[in-house]
């Protein structure tokens, strides 16, 4: 069947099967900032947005983003960018597997939160699994990133 | 320095961050056959029978694997180097499987729906035999795991299959029994460490295709591109010059990545159809098919005299490599060769044992390797000791442990699977890791406990180490750099970054013999057509061989830039002086790079500039650290809270201080993980249970409530720009730390891993049952 949505602002239609999840459908046509990690729900990998809040793109069936807004980083550079910037300072960027989830999470943070302190921040950010770093550069990379938002 | 040991971000995070196609999964053709694996449901069985008909005559289906047909010829996955002291005991699919999750058979199909239709539709007859679960009764049991004719070692290992041994070793300086006899006090412990999983976020993925020149080319998550293409090559006799393997950036290895994981049945899937073929592990199949961390029984003994002179280590290990025998010599060696010399000062010095098969997930290579391990009992049992000498544990490691310009036999005498190499510590800035950490932590103010005002305890608790520097004379890194016209670099490296920033840190040492910025280096790993060899991301090798091969490297590039720059302006090179941007003659003449450039490779003297330069260690100087924990235990629960971890450590001067802070904390809290909470489940059957992340709880945001890490002066003059590795030594103190801080808060010594509220607890218990007795 064919859904219509909007990805990353602008609008596309796509083929995708039933069961099939947002996160095969985006990898599918090769929007690869969106990762697997795991077999479902317990990484934090496959972050997107969708309409503004984050989700796990594996959890969510592709024909449910019918007329919905999906934003991955690749539609937002300008913010990803200053992350970016804040993980390159704070010796934050590793594998970088997790790392547009997280960007999405705290581009999401932004906009609710943005006064989040450390603990908040860890507390937002605990879906998210890293394997390689010890977390801190992370919430430091978060601080410095929020603090120059606002 | 202007690059080296400053502040530079990484090269490549931003395009990471950015979503650009960069992990071996994103680069597979789109139209790649998906290759599945069928998978065995018991820990050990025969292969009776096996029909593939069905699954070969479903609509899609371009290919079914069977031990039936492929080569048969035994390997090991583990890569490591050549020849391995990992034994061959693997074959591509094989008449028997030996663990849950091991390969029956593969199918290749359009799509993963396909896929997994079809290997629903193989039946296979299996005869179940009696699975050997329990790795302390491996030893001449009645099953024999490894029955097989074709198997063998490499080089003496003490591999004996027949026993379920996959390796032996003995070693001993001096008379431990003798010594031991002699002791004022001795302590004995038994201590046990569990199958860690490595669970780095990207699972293992591979992905094929034919060349134009009729090539195989393979993209591979794996931390070992040159091991890759050997293994290939000599397990399905395709002629290695007809193997390209490309590791594009890579998720997290851990040394899970240092073997071949879905690279065989992917390769022999692409050379039958000559179509692109992929897989990509599950999670599940990550957690139950892929490796683990050898669990370890380790028997302990330390003797030592009034005064607190350590006189004997005694130290037996029972190690388990589950079903195949990947870096199983080796790993268990490390538990010795990388511990052990901590106190060298001992008189005698005893270590040995056996490694066992079991029908489990193999274990392989993991961050640490055996010191880990080893480290837990070791430094657990100092404590132990230090009790029942009356003495501090602090003044008694700083009594006995290694000094700068000390040395110990150990060196020589245990090597990577043979002898080793002799070498004494030009840096070892222990003692003031110690004092640096006591302060950080406070030690003095909160050692041995307090109670706090809720009733809770908080306690610290400490433990030092070390590791290595990559494997001396054994593997080897190289690296070349090319100018191009307007002067930038590039610099092709065979080593691979796995998430550790070794393309940065590589980067920035080039930039810094040459006098320029990283922007004007762009650095490339690995091809295996491209970059000249490196024996891959392990043993915590890449900074200081890849690193001085990086040197080596650039300063002939320097040389050679110097040579033409001294010929367009008709001087002799002695007079000629480089700013990196400029070369100015003592006349005073100057010619710019960007100039000198064009000029060799558009005007005059017209020949392209290329330097390479290899690199292989005559010693692995040891990165040093002290590691401290503070905790808060509730004893009516035994929960603890990790408040803070303080690690100081010495790794020489740090190349990229951020990136080795991000090594050190990134291994603690994976120390963390082990020694606290990461346990390891199978069924009375012998199936993983703890195969996802629901069940196999990794650290989060949330575990660690503070880190506070810092790098001690320190100039390793072997490495480059003083350097020593870091990879690998931040994960080795946790266990010991924490087991000893619960020591101190609760007098309840726990001795198996993970260190669980429940065993706390039933610590507890038992302690107050004594008292009341
Ligand atoms: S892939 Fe792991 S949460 Fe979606
Ligand atoms: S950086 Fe590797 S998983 Fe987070």
């Amino acid at each position: 069947m064919k859904i219509k949505f909007m990805l990353n602002d602008r609008s596309q239609t796509w083929h995708t099967e039933p069961g099939e999840s947002l996160l095969d459908l985006l990898r599918r046509h090769h929007v690869v900032s969106v990762k697997k990690g795991c077999d479902g729900s317990t990484c934090g990998v496959c972050t997107v947005l969708m309409n503004q809040k984050p989700v796990l793109a594996c959890t969510v069936l592709a024909v449910r983003c019918a007329g919905e807004h999906i934003h991955t980083v690749e539609g937002l550079a300008d913010e990803v960018e200053k992350i970016s910037e804040a993980f390159g300072i704070e010796g934050a960027d590793q594998c970088g597997f997790c790392n547009p989830g997280i960007a999405l999470a705290l581009y999401a943070l932004k906009a609710e939160h943005p006064e989040a302190d450390a603990a908040e921040i860890k507390q937002y950010l605990e879906g998210h699994l890293c394997r390689c770093s010890g977390y801190q550069s992370q919430v430091k990379a978060a601080l410095r990133y929020l603090g120059e938002a606002s | 320095m202007k690059v080296v040991n400053q502040y530079v971000p990484s090269v490549d995070g931003k395009g990471i961050m950015l979503g650009r196609p960069a992990y071996t999964d994103d680069l597979a053709a789109p139209d790649a056959l998906i290759v599945k694996v069928l998978r065995s449901p018991h820990a050990f069985a025969k292969i009776v029978a096996i029909d593939t008909q069905a699954a070969e005559a479903l609509e899609g289906v371009e290919l079914v694997l069977t031990h039936k047909n492929v080569p048969r010829k035994a390997f090991t996955r583990a890569g490591q180097g050549y020849p391995e002291p990992s034994p061959h005991d693997k074959f591509v699919l094989d008449t028997y499987v030996r663990y849950v999750g091991d390969e029956v058979a593969a199918v290749a199909a359009i799509d993963e729906k396909t896929a997994q239709k079809a290997l629903g539709l193989i039946v296979v007859q299996y005869e179940v035999l009696e699975p050997v679960l329990d790795f302390e009764s491996a030893i001449d049991h009645a099953s024999i795991i490894h029955p097989e004719e074709g198997i063998r070692e490499m080089f003496p290992t003490g591999f004996e299959p027949k026993r379920n041994i996959a390796a032996a070793y003995d070693m001993h300086v001096g008379n431990v029994e003798a010594s031991l006899a002699s002791c004022d006090v001795v302590v004995r412990e038994t201590f046990h460490t569990q199958a860690q999983a490595h669970a780095m976020m990207e699972p293992h993925t591979v992905n094929a295709r034919m060349d134009y020149q009729d090539r195989l080319l393979m993209y591979s998550s794996t931390q070992t591109p040159f091991h890759v293409r050997r293994i290939l090559s000599q397990a399905l006799d395709v002629p290695i010059s007809r193997i390209r393997v490309i590791k594009p950036r890579v998720g997290g290895g851990f040394g899970g990545k240092q073997a071949l994981h879905g690279e065989m049945l992917v390769a022999l899937t692409t050379l039958r159809t000559r179509k692109p073929a992929k897989m990509v592990f599950t999670r599940q199949e990550v957690f139950e098919s892929s490796y683990s961390r050898h669990p370890m029984r380790i028997d302990i003994a330390l003797g030592a005299m009034k005064d607190g002179t350590l006189k004997a280590i005694d130290c037996r290990i029972l190690s388990d490599t589950g079903a195949y025998g990947e870096h199983a010599l080796t790993v268990f060696m490390v538990a010795g060769s990388k511990v052990l010399p901590l106190y060298n000062k001992v008189d005698a010095v005893r270590f040995g044992g056996q490694v066992v098969y079991t029908n489990k997930t193999p274990a392989g290579a993991y961050r640490g390797y055996g010191a880990i391990q080893g480290n837990f009992a070791l430094e657990s049992a100092v404590d132990m000791l230090c009790e029942r000498l009356e003495i501090d544990p602090i003044v008694f490691r700083r009594k006995n442990m290694i000094a700068e310009g000390e040395s110990s036999p150990i060196f020589e005498i245990m090597g990577e699977g043979t002898e080793g190499t002799a070498m004494s510590m030009e840096t070892c800035k222990l003692d003031t890791c110690v004092s640096r950490g006591l302060t950080l932590i406070d030690w003095h103010k909160k050692y041995p406990r307090q109670t706090l005002p809720d009733g809770r305890i908080k306690s610290v608790g400490m433990a030092i180490a070390m590791q290595g520097s990559g494997i001396p004379y054994i593997d080897m890194g190289a690296a070349t750099i090319k100018l191009n016209d307007d002067g930038f670099y590039n610099l092709m490296v065979g080593a691979t970054d796995i998430g550790q920033g070794s393309d940065t840190i590589l980067t920035q040492i080039a930039a810094e013999v040459l006098m320029t910025t990283v922007d004007r280096v762009i650095v490339y790993s690995s091809d295996s057509d491209l970059t000249p060899f490196d024996a891959g991301a392990y043993a915590s090798s890449t900074t200081y061989v890849s690193g001085n091969a990086v040197l080596a490297a650039a300063e002939k590039m320097k040389g050679m830039l110097l040579d033409e720059a001294a010929r367009a302006l008709g001087c002799d090179r002695e007079l000629v002086r480089f700013d990196g941007a400029t070369f100015t003659a003592d006349s005073g003449e100057n010619i710019s790079l960007s100039k000198l450039s064009n000029r060799l490779y558009y005007n005059e003297d017209q020949q392209q500039l290329t330097a390479t330069a290899s690199y292989v260690g005559t010693k692995s100087p040891p990165p040093f650290m002290a590691g401290l924990i503070e905790i808060d235990l509730d004893p009516e629960t035994g929960e603890i809270d990790i408040v803070d971890y303080v690690s100081v450590v010495d790794c020489g001067t740090a190349i990229n201080p951020k990136l080795a802070i991000g090594q050190i904390e990134g291994g603690i809290v994976q120390g963390l993980g082990m020694a606290h909470f990461e346990a390891v489940k199978y069924t009375a059957q012998g199936r993983l249970i703890s195969n996802d992340f629901l069940s196999y709880k990794i650290p989060t945001q949330r575990s660690v409530k503070n880190l506070q890490t810092e790098i001690v002066h320190s100039y390793e003059p072997s490495g480059p720009f003083g350097a020593k590795s870091v990879g690998e030594i931040g994960i080795d103190t946790p266990p010991a730390a924490l087991a000893n801080a619960v020591y101190n808060a609760t007098g309840v010594r726990i001795t198996s891993l993970p260190i669980t509220a429940e065993k706390i607890m039933a610590g507890i218990a038992a302690k107050k049952g004594e008292q009341s007795l």
